[in-house]
């Protein structure tokens, strides 16, 4: 399968076809948006394991459920916002409280929604499902990761938020890179400063890493493709290593990734962090680039995180 | 015995212990609880394909209580169907309970799914016959919603999808009390006329007595019959039906019942 200068959504799709090939309890479940993740192609090959319940999002969730409590496996989806905060009560209980393995899709996370805008702009999805007993949530980087997770997402038995960008994006792993659910993914390894990122902004950690570098600050960037369970280890680890974080998201700064590495901070190694992200206000229409730069999403914004941390640094863990 | 005078027995049982549970604990939903008993009579006594001693078997009736909140109506029946002690009754609602108050198909044996945020188990039912539907399989998914509930949209969501799909592995329940916990449904958001809204959503549609258990079993029988679509079977019913205390009122929603309010009740039940 090709994993490389293709859309998210393409390598979802063909993931999809071939595990249900393996898979006969695997079945699909949308809201009207096949054509907008392609699933029409699962569709084609599976007509019979398709269902697409027009848009009525709550009945998606709750049909899912049914199936799940049937022994299929479903996966739900439709864009970020729908996916989770209009469908919360339905994924609490109908999935979550019953212990159902329904695998939920969210499209288009945080920014990516871009000329959809505010409206279509879910800020706080990971926050919401985080909040729920049992969740899994993954946000994939690139193709050779959400390739790498399927089968793992597949044999883990429970709710999993699959944060799916739709389109193309730049491979950042190599094609033998192994990943584990609920494990962090070290990408480089540095003494002065930990950056965890995930989703788009791993990019943006990386580039940041190397004007850091340019700088004479040695940073750690590490993926944290599952945000639940976090790694706290891993975190603990780096944290005592460095001695300073900071985390990127491409969510509001409340509830996401950087809470969840200050809440694993302040109870274990409490550091000087600082979380890039979006700043507790809602989206709005714009291109990617735009919003990152007015948002506050750009590697600038992590090198400068980075300095504001650093400051902070106790003299003794400055080596002074 | 005629199969009348049977059915009616096990309702009047359901009742007894269903008032009893309630008032071992001393408050509860009652009033959805007692209106229900005939259906869950016919159900689990006459109509539904299902083995106390195999609660799991595959190719059992599956059913659904998205009016979550009589449960103790349903585990009284599933005591005296025999999936549980009738001592676990006493349980309800008490700490560490397997029998909480709105059911959970993780604790109780013999409940096919949870339920108790109205509107959601409905849609699960329909989710599983879908299931059904998918797989050929030899057996139907009942479901019982509330006419309160059908205020909720996700009902008409799963009521508009299910029609669609053509789906006879469903037939559902409407207790239809006509009351909710504040009052008349015609006072506040009314849901009639249900049986024009059920047959506009492409359902087969039954508007029978709720509490006749012969009319309640022909109905389901003309239900397994249909083809090609669901069925809606709209009970008319009364609230807190069998316990004069609280039968025909609002306030039997939830409410406190004595020891001394639950035996006269059930003795002049007889």
């Amino acid at each position: 399968m090709e994993l490389r200068n293709r859309q998210l959504r393409d390598i979802y799709v063909d993931l999809l076809i071939k595990y249900a090939l393996e898979y006969p309890e695997i079945v699909i479940v949308e809201a009207d948006l096949m054509k907008a993740l392609k699933t029409t192609l699962f569709q084609e090959k599976f007509p019979d394991r398709t269902v697409n319940v027009g848009v009525a999002e709550a009945n998606m969730i709750g049909v899912a459920a049914g199936l799940a409590n049937m022994g299929k496996m479903p996966f739900t989806h439709t864009f970020t916002p729908f996916a989770t905060r209009r469908v919360f009560d339905q994924v609490t209980l109908s999935v979550a409280y019953s212990k159902l393995n329904v695998k939920m899709v969210g499209s288009d996370p945080g920014i990516m929604a871009q000329l959809n805008g505010g409206t279509h702009m879910s800020l706080e999805d990971v926050g919401i499902m985080r909040t729920l007993p049992t969740m899994t949530i993954f946000e994939p980087v690139d193709g050779v990761q959400l390739a790498a997770m399927f089968p793992q997402i597949i044999k883990h038995v429970g709710p999993v938020y699959i944060r799916l960008l739709r389109q193309e994006f730049d491979p950042i792993f190599a094609d033998d890179q192994t990943f584990e659910l609920g494990k962090a993914t070290p990408i480089i390894e540095g003494t002065d400063i930990s950056i965890f990122a995930t989703g788009i902004m791993v990019k943006e950690a990386l580039d940041a890493q190397k004007i850091l570098k340019e700088q004479g600050i040695s940073a750690s960037v590490i993926n944290i493709h599952t945000v639940k369970p976090i790694d706290k280890e891993a975190i603990i680890k780096e944290a005592q290593k460095t001695k300073a974080v900071i985390t990127a998201e491409n969510h509001n700064i409340i509830n996401g990734l950087g809470s969840a590495v200050a809440e694993v901070l302040s109870e274990n190694c409490p550091v000087p962090m600082e979380r890039v992200g979006v700043l507790d206000h809602f989206g709005e229409v714009g291109k990617k680039d735009f919003l990152m730069e007015k948002f506050g999403l750009k590697a600038k914004h992590i090198v400068a995180a980075a300095h504001r941390v650093l400051a902070r640094k106790c003299s003794c863990c400055k080596g002074e | 015995m005629d199969k009348r005078t049977f059915l009616e027995a096990q309702a009047k049982e359901i009742r007894k212990l269903t008032i009893n549970c309630i008032a071992t604990l001393g408050v509860g939903h009652i009033g959805g609880s007692l209106s229900i008993a005939d259906i869950l009579s016919v159900l689990y006594f006459d109509q539904m394909n299902i083995d106390p001693k195999q609660p799991k078997m595959p190719n059992r009736d599956r059913f659904v209580l998205s009016k979550g909140h009589a449960g103790p109506a349903a585990y009284a029946t599933l005591a005296l169907k025999g999936y549980f002690p009738l001592s676990l009754l006493d349980t309800l609602n008490q700490p560490n309970t397997d029998l909480p108050s709105h059911m959970d198909k993780n604790k109780t044996i013999g409940v096919d799914m949870t339920t108790g945020s109205l509107g959601q188990g409905f849609s699960a039912s329909v989710g599983m016959a879908v299931a059904a539907q998918m797989d050929k399989a030899p057996f139907k998914v009942f479901a019982i919603i509330s006419d309160g509930e059908s205020q909720e949209g996700q009902i008409w969501e799963a009521a508009m999808f299910a029609g669609n799909r053509k789906l006879d592995h469903l037939i559902a329940f409407t207790d239809y009390n006509k009351m909710q916990i504040d009052g008349i449904l015609g006072d506040l958001n009314d849901v009639k006329p249900l049986d024009k809204k059920w047959e506009a959503f492409n359902w087969y549609v039954q508007v029978i007595d709720g509490h006749d258990v012969m009319a309640i079993r022909e109905a389901i029988l003309n239900a397994k019959a249909q083809k090609g679509k669901p069925s809606m079977i709209i009970c008319n019913t009364i609230k807190g039906k069998g316990a004069d205390f609280c039968e025909g009122t609002p306030g039997s929603h939830n409410m406190n019942v004595s020891k001394d309010m639950a035996q006269k009740a059930i003795e002049r039940l007889g």
